[in-house]
């Protein structure tokens, strides 16, 4: 017997990722639908002689021909056959869930529904009639909590003996005004032999491009319908109809009509007029200053968890490259061999799993957020503000976390729900002035503008968000002018998290992380080592010396940089390889500042020859493109990663370069006026 | 001018006429469940005044004023 392949179709917010992760337990592997980037979900249900494959379709709402996730959907079942549908509906939410199942049956595919969260429904004292909703459904319907795991394997049963049985699909809307017409192009369908005739004929009278009709079939479905002149509103208003009218009385609510329910009640405060932004401010605080907080509730050299664990981690990569020291000297090996292993490798893959602590922390707090519900109300809070430049609510999240670093705030734009909005909110990410960029305010603040030093800084961030501001407006009136997603957002009910589902969404995300960015590092940090350290002759030279690849590299590219104010001098290649040597990471900057400018030394000498360098012009200018060209190697591999398209990741990268010489341009000329 | 979702007032509801526009957006409404005949009860505006939440079929939805602007309702007498 060949295995069954059961597909999970339900409303987001339904609890189908719960669902999913219960039946599969860690056999889960995720890829993409061919030719779209939406994430494809896979494992295997494994209990005593039931094995199953179940693949997680994306969560929607319809399958209207819309979106691509509703797309990937239907072609999905209609193409692939899947043995069984096991469509999840949440209980508490019954008439809207519904609205996809009308949809769902009118394929020709076995088909269970799941009635998930039936704890809630104890809870409230409601009560939902299964065997009455069973018979007007004409489907298996089984009662399940996912989240505490009950009636899984009632499901899975049901599900394996619906598989043996064919079943032939139906309709809410026969026994309506449009039966005839459906009947007449079901009819011609089943003659020309088509797979699923009854949904097919319903996406042909709904005017759907996607499915595939001939000439002689569209005109007689528009003769059959010439009397109706909203054919959308009419189907979705039937179905709506005949939910509340034979589905919904088998749900018996207590709670009177009026009456708020405890989730309702919680919204008073937390969407109220006057506490919503304080809250929200309060809760991004707190998240933001337990991940990259110094200095934890202002208490002195106190770290936050994130950055304890940070150091934690930087120790113990300095003690592997400590150890990796002695080993060679031991052994004997050969000057080039330590410096890849040692200054290449370690130090740059290092740098970038250093991260990983902060990352754990990021995704913690979002699944916190988001598995409790309040992610959707903070879009609601800040929409308003975001949607002047493009962006819905749901980006704020990712941007603010930017303030902390590019590479776990660019991985949490997964949480936004439409394609364009995530790439513009990647591309905009990197203009929030990371902690990594701070050194390097903090060293050109102290040479040159002393008691104003807190201005610079201070200016530097206001740059950034300015920036990030007027791109937004750029970009959305020009590459993403077409697209524009409406914010129309369901407000979960809340719900107290499961520590097992943060643990799982934690790993899952951590995971392709350190696969997909560690795998893109290890190539470049090598690539970037050989640069620095050789010639073009392939000799091995002083590492960031001029004589490097990187340097020759340096001092030609330096007439790009030339009216940006901070190359003018004979070894204005220095600055340049700076810029370069931020690549790897932007702490970078100001050490090999240090070794160009004073042979390593740190403190009062570098301050000196940087105060003798640089104008205060200049340097504005020099941290200005800092802060705005391409972040580093860590976020850009992120990038690469989550774009999911070279050509857009390209694009940014372009898009950060020029955004950053022209603001640098202007700072310089601004600055040089007084 | 008609009279929609947008002009409700805190707590008050209506009943769906007819949903204005076209396309995806229109489309995304109904799929809602914001068709002709659905209750909709105004709850409150984001605290910067824009989208607005509303309770439909028993649960809870945020569109913008923009997307609540083509709903036409008729409000219900209290």
């Amino acid at each position: 017997m060949s295995t069954l392949r059961f597909a999970l179709a339900g409303n987001p917010n339904s609890g189908k990722t719960t669902l999913f992760n219960e039946l599969t337990k860690s056999t889960a592997h995720v890829g993409n639908w061919p030719g779209v980037t939406i994430d494809r979900r896979e494992g295997t249900f494994k209990d005593g002689n039931i094995e199953a494959e179940i693949i997680d379709l994306p969560g929607i709402y319809s399958l209207s021909p819309y979106t691509p996730e509703e797309v990937i959907a239907r072609n999905y079942i209609v193409e692939e056959n899947p043995d069984v549908i096991i469509n999840i509906v949440d209980v508490t939410n019954l008439e809207r869930n519904l609205y996809l199942t009308t949809q769902l049956l009118e394929m020709d595919c076995p088909m269970v529904v799941a009635l998930n969260m039936c704890d809630q429904l104890e809870k409230h004292n409601d009560f939902i009639d299964r065997i009455g909703l069973e018979k007007a459904l004409g489907v298996p319907v089984v009662r399940i909590s996912a989240l505490q795991s009950h009636g899984i394997d009632k499901l899975m049963k049901k599900a394996v003996l619906a598989a043996a049985v064919n079943r032939k699909s139906s309709s809410v809307l026969r026994n309506t005004v449009l039966e005839k017409p459906i009947e007449e192009i079901e009819m011609r369908l089943l003659e020309q032999g088509a797979k699923h005739p009854l949904h097919k004929a319903i996406k042909i009278i709904e005017g759907d491009a996607h499915v595939q009709a001939d000439d002689n079939l569209r005109k007689l479905k528009d003769d059959l319908i010439a009397d109706v002149d909203d054919i959308e509103a009419l189907i979705a208003d039937l179905r709506y109809k005949h939910i509340t009218k034979h589905y919904s009385p088998f749900l018996r609510k207590s709670l009177k009509p009026g009456e708020l329910t405890t989730s309702e009640k919680v919204d008073k405060i937390i969407t109220n007029k006057y506490l919503g932004i304080p809250i929200f401010v309060v809760i991004m605080y707190l998240i933001f200053h337990l991940t990259f907080g110094e200095n934890l509730f202002f208490i002195e050299g106190l770290p936050s968890p994130g950055v304890l664990l940070q150091s934690g981690a930087e120790l113990l990569i300095e003690n592997i490259g400590d150890l990796t020291t002695d080993f060679l000297i031991a052994t004997g090996a050969s000057e080039w061999t330590y410096s890849l292993l040692v200054n290449g490798i370690i130090g740059g893959v290092g740098a970038v799993l250093s991260f990983v602590p902060q990352i754990i922390l990021v995704f913690f707090f979002l699944s916190v957020l988001e598995d409790s519900g309040y992610i959707a109300r903070a879009a609601f809070i800040m929409d308003r503000l975001l949607k002047r430049f493009g962006l819905s609510g749901r980006s704020f999240m990712p941007l603010l976390m930017g303030f902390g670093c590019s590479v776990p705030s660019i991985l949490a734009t997964r949480t936004l729900d439409s394609e364009r909005d995530r790439r513009l909110t990647m591309i905009l990410i990197p203009y929030m002035s990371c902690g990594a960029k701070m050194p390097i305010y903090a060293l050109f603040a102290t040479a040159l503008f002393k008691q104003h030093s807190d201005i610079a800084v201070f200016g530097m961030y206001m740059l950034g968000i300015a920036v990030a501001v007027v791109s937004g407006v750029i970009l959305k009136n020009t590459v993403f002018k077409d697209s524009k997603t409406p914010f129309i957002m369901e407000l979960p009910d809340y719900h107290r998290p499961r520590a097992r589902n943060l643990l799982l969404h934690v790993w899952e995300k951590l995971k392709g992380y350190i696969i997909k960015a560690g795998t893109i590092i290890l190539v470049s940090t090598v690539f970037i080592w050989l640069l620095a350290n050789f010639n073009f002759k392939l000799q091995m030279v002083e590492q960031n010396s001029i004589d490097s690849i990187l340097g020759t590299i340096g001092n030609v590219i330096k007439h790009f940089f030339t009216p940006l104010g901070f190359v003018g001098k004979a070894d204005g290649w220095k600055p340049v390889m700076a810029i370069l040597t931020g690549f790897i990471a932007k702490e970078a900057v100001v050490s090999t500042l240090g070794v160009l400018y004073a042979g390593g030394a740190a403190g009062d000498a570098l301050l000196q020859t940087i105060a003798s360098n640089f104008t205060s012009a200049s340097a504005l200018s020099f941290m200005a493109f800092n802060l705005l060209s391409v972040p580093c190697m860590a976020a850009v591999s992120a990038l690469f990663a989550e774009m999911k398209s070279a050509k857009w990741a390209w694009f940014s990268v372009a898009f950060w370069v020029a955004s950053a010489w022209v603001a640098s341009f202007l700072v310089y000329t601004f600055a040089g006026l007084f | 001018m008609d009279f929609t979702v947008k002009d409700l007032k805190r707590g008050e509801s209506g009943l769906v006429q007819k949903v204005n526009g076209q396309g995806a957006i229109r489309r995304r409404l109904f799929d809602m469940g914001i068709t002709p005949g659905a209750t909709i009860t105004m709850r409150k505006a984001a605290p910067l005044g824009d989208p607005v939440e509303i309770t439909v079929r028993g649960y809870q939805l945020s569109i913008r004023k923009s997307e609540a602007n083509s709903v036409v309702v008729a409000k219900n007498e209290v």
